[in-house]
């Protein structure tokens, strides 16, 4: 097959690795063949986990076909290279809804599945592997092996949050939830610091989705100061009359493009705290308004290619999360540490999270997650994301891989518990090491040590 | 009920995105082509995604004794075609100049294969006095090159042809259009060297479907590919020669 060498990089634009790509038309071409290779579906993880440094990357972009959508029980069978998009644009005038997504209705089934995605209804409906009814995963041999929590466990289980180390994940079913509007009931609630903010998060505030935003240059008597959002699915007998006839229908979010690379300095600390700080006084003082579903679910897939606005270098993100015990004190003294740095994080994102799920690498686990982004400037960056590791580790929390661009093996060794568990069946699986990405050999996946 | 169209060769980028093309405005869609797997796939895609009927067939370009009653079979089974999108299509590669055998199969499958079931759609659509139909030929066809004048040939054959088609068909009500696209985003191209302005396959399907609302005989895709061609078409033979193109 043709092949295309070319410079590649995750959302975040860091790191940049020299990558052969293929890209199969036909699903029988989805193969992994002789050399090491990882699939790539829209690249929409932040670091390398869909890179391949001098190796082979399969793209699965043209690998998106539905193949079959049963309208009553809300069960869809494709591709692993279908977007959520896609799908949306299928499943929501038939009155379904992912029961999970992510933040970007850009990401592909297959990353959804191999990052065990989770989105603002963790608390409630699990990740999104807790969704998926069955996989065909297309093992180093070119056997299509079919797995589900019932038939092949193990290899179901080490798949879903497996970063495509596993296998290619060929096709994907999948468990809709049932949806009345394309509208969201949402609450805004302000809280000016982080005990209200945790207060905030509690369960007796939880809705269906709930999430919050922080400022997270607010520092001493301000720290965790941010807007807790709480939204539901609009019932027909919550819309306006006009939509009540029409719930299902929407006015489609305005997209505007960042044509260019924002220049380093445009997001400094004085820019950020101005934007928070207007942020802050206009969304925590909206109380209870209905949205369209994409302005709740996908913000920032308003505006392509947003990841520009961190200019050329690109950004790190740093999700981690931190088991519910621990969570307020580590929590606190990552936000502490992040102020002290005085490096903006333009956005902060804080939720509780459900019980963890079966995925023997999945992130979700019981507790609270923050998810920063920083902005790659200097080398000091990793220096403090280092020390963030050591926080979260003595919190006995972990990091999110799908995001992640710098874990040492050690760390990620004491976060993941269940990676000796992963690793045997990943062997099993594949023997000779046919998958194999930028992510996995910086985290030396595939040795115990 | 509603318009049908047979798509040959459906399982290419190009096709493949012209059938959601046609899908999205409506059409019946019957996908030809070789590769069962494939096609099975792209059916129950088109049928999701727009809930259109969509029909499946294997169709061999090369396979030329087949393509009558091929196309009896597909109009009985769509109950009568309106149009016929031809996109199937072999690039094959420099070797096919030099080895005659892997050159006839290019030639077999881009004209001689094009040239029969072409012929029997003309008789089809000819007798019900509407209908159109669309062949995909190629810019390479509009000047030999010494980097692919096989491929060029059949294709610059493909295009004599249709335009001989329309010429027999205008009077009977039967639209014929050959499209000539550039550089498209499909297998054919990935990881070419040297390739500028490369158009994704959806851009070329939805100018291929909505060409049948407007005029027009010609379609380069994109339509810059008009002038860049014309252009290459008027270099003297005297310079052209000495070019490495």
């Amino acid at each position: 097959m043709a092949t295309l060498t070319t410079q590649l990089c995750g959302w975040g634009r860091y790191p940049v690795h020299t990558c052969e790509l293929e890209r199969p038309d036909r699903y029988r071409d989805f193969h992994p063949g002789a050399v090491p290779a990882i699939a790539r579906g829209r690249g929409r993880s932040y670091g390398d986990a869909a890179l391949n440094q001098n190796g082979r990357v399969l793209l699965s972009e043209r690998l998106n076909r539905f193949l079959a959508f049963d309208r009553e029980r809300g069960v869809v069978r494709a591709e692993a290279g279908l977007t959520l998009e896609e799908l949306l644009a299928v499943a929501i005038p038939r009155g379904w809804f992912p029961a999970v997504t992510p933040g970007t209705r850009y990401a592909s089934l297959g990353g959804c599945v191999a990052a065990d995605v989770h989105g603002k209804n963790h608390h409630r409906d699990g990740s999104f592997g807790d969704h998926v009814l069955g996989l065909e995963l297309i093992l180093a041999d070119g056997n299509r092996l079919p797995c589900s929590p019932q038939e092949h466990p193990d290899a179901f289980w080490a798949t879903i949050g497996g970063m495509g180390l596993t296998g290619l994940i060929g096709e994907v079913t999948l468990r809709l939830a049932p949806l009345e509007s394309a509208h969201v009931v949402v609450q805004h609630r302000p809280a000016r610091d982080l005990e209200q903010m945790f207060h905030l998060l509690e369960p007796s505030f939880d809705d269906h989705y709930t999430v919050a935003w922080v400022d997270c240059l607010a520092a001493g008597r301000d720290l965790g100061r941010g807007i807790a959002m709480a939204g539901h699915h609009a019932a027909p007998d919550e819309l306006p009359s006009a939509l009540r006839a029409i719930p299902l229908e929407h006015r489609p979010q305005r997209r505007h493009s960042l044509p260019f690379d924002l220049p380093g300095r445009v997001l400094n600390p004085w820019t950020v705290r101005a934007f928070n700080a207007l942020y802050y006084r206009r969304q925590g003082g909206k109380g209870r308004f209905l949205a369209g579903y994409e302005s709740f679910f996908y913000p920032l897939d308003g505006l392509l290619h947003w990841n520009r606005m961190y200019g050329k270098r690109g950004f790190l993100q740093y999700q981690c999360a931190i088991p519910t015990a621990e969570a307020f004190q580590g929590i606190k003294a990552l936000l502490e540490r992040l102020a002290a740095s005085r490096r903006p994080s333009f956005l902060a994102v804080l939720k509780r999270f459900g019980p963890q799920g079966r995925g023997l690498l999945s992130f979700p686990t019981a507790g609270y997650t923050l998810a920063l982004d920083l902005p790659l400037r200097d080398p000091g960056v990793f220096a403090l994301l280092d020390e963030l590791d050591r926080t979260v580790l003595v919190h006995g929390g972990r990091v999110y891989l799908a995001k992640d661009a710098r874990l040492s093996p050690a760390a990620f060794r004491a976060m993941y518990p269940r990676y000796p568990e992963w690793l045997e069946i990943k062997r099993a699986l594949d023997p000779e090491g046919s998958f194999s990405s930028s992510l996995s050999r910086r985290l030396a996946m595939g040795e115990e040590e | 009920m509603s318009q049908s169209v047979l798509i040959l060769g459906a399982t290419s980028a190009i096709a493949r995105a012209s059938a959601h093309a046609f899908a999205a405005r409506g059409y019946r869609v019957y996908c030809a082509g070789r590769d069962m797997e494939e096609l099975r796939r792209i059916a129950a895609d088109l049928e999701i995604r727009h809930g259109t009927e969509v029909k499946y067939g294997r169709f061999d370009a090369e396979a030329t004794d087949g393509h009558r009653a091929f196309l009896d079979g597909v109009t009985e089974e769509m109950g009568g075609l309106d149009g016929l999108l031809l996109a199937f299509g072999h690039l094959g590669d420099q070797v096919a100049a030099r080895d005659f055998s892997a050159g006839a199969a290019v030639i077999a499958r881009n004209f001689t294969g094009a040239a029969s079931i072409l012929g029997h759609a003309a008789d089809y659509f000819e007798s019900r006095g509407r209908g159109f139909i669309i062949g995909i030929s190629s810019v390479a066809g509009d000047r030999g090159r010494q980097s692919n004048y096989v491929y060029g040939a059949a294709k610059g054959a493909l295009s004599l042809y249709l335009q001989g088609l329309r010429n027999r068909l205008f009077p009977k009500g039967v639209r014929v259009i050959t499209v000539k696209p550039g550089f498209v985003d499909t297998a054919m191209t990935f990881g070419m060297p040297g390739l500028f302005l490369v158009a994704s396959p959806h851009y070329v399907a939805e100018r291929i479907a909505g060409a049948l609302d407007k005029g027009g005989d010609v379609l380069y895709l994109p339509w810059f590919w008009r002038y860049i061609m014309l252009i290459i078409v008027h270099i003297p033979e005297t310079v052209f020669k000495r070019l490495k193109l």
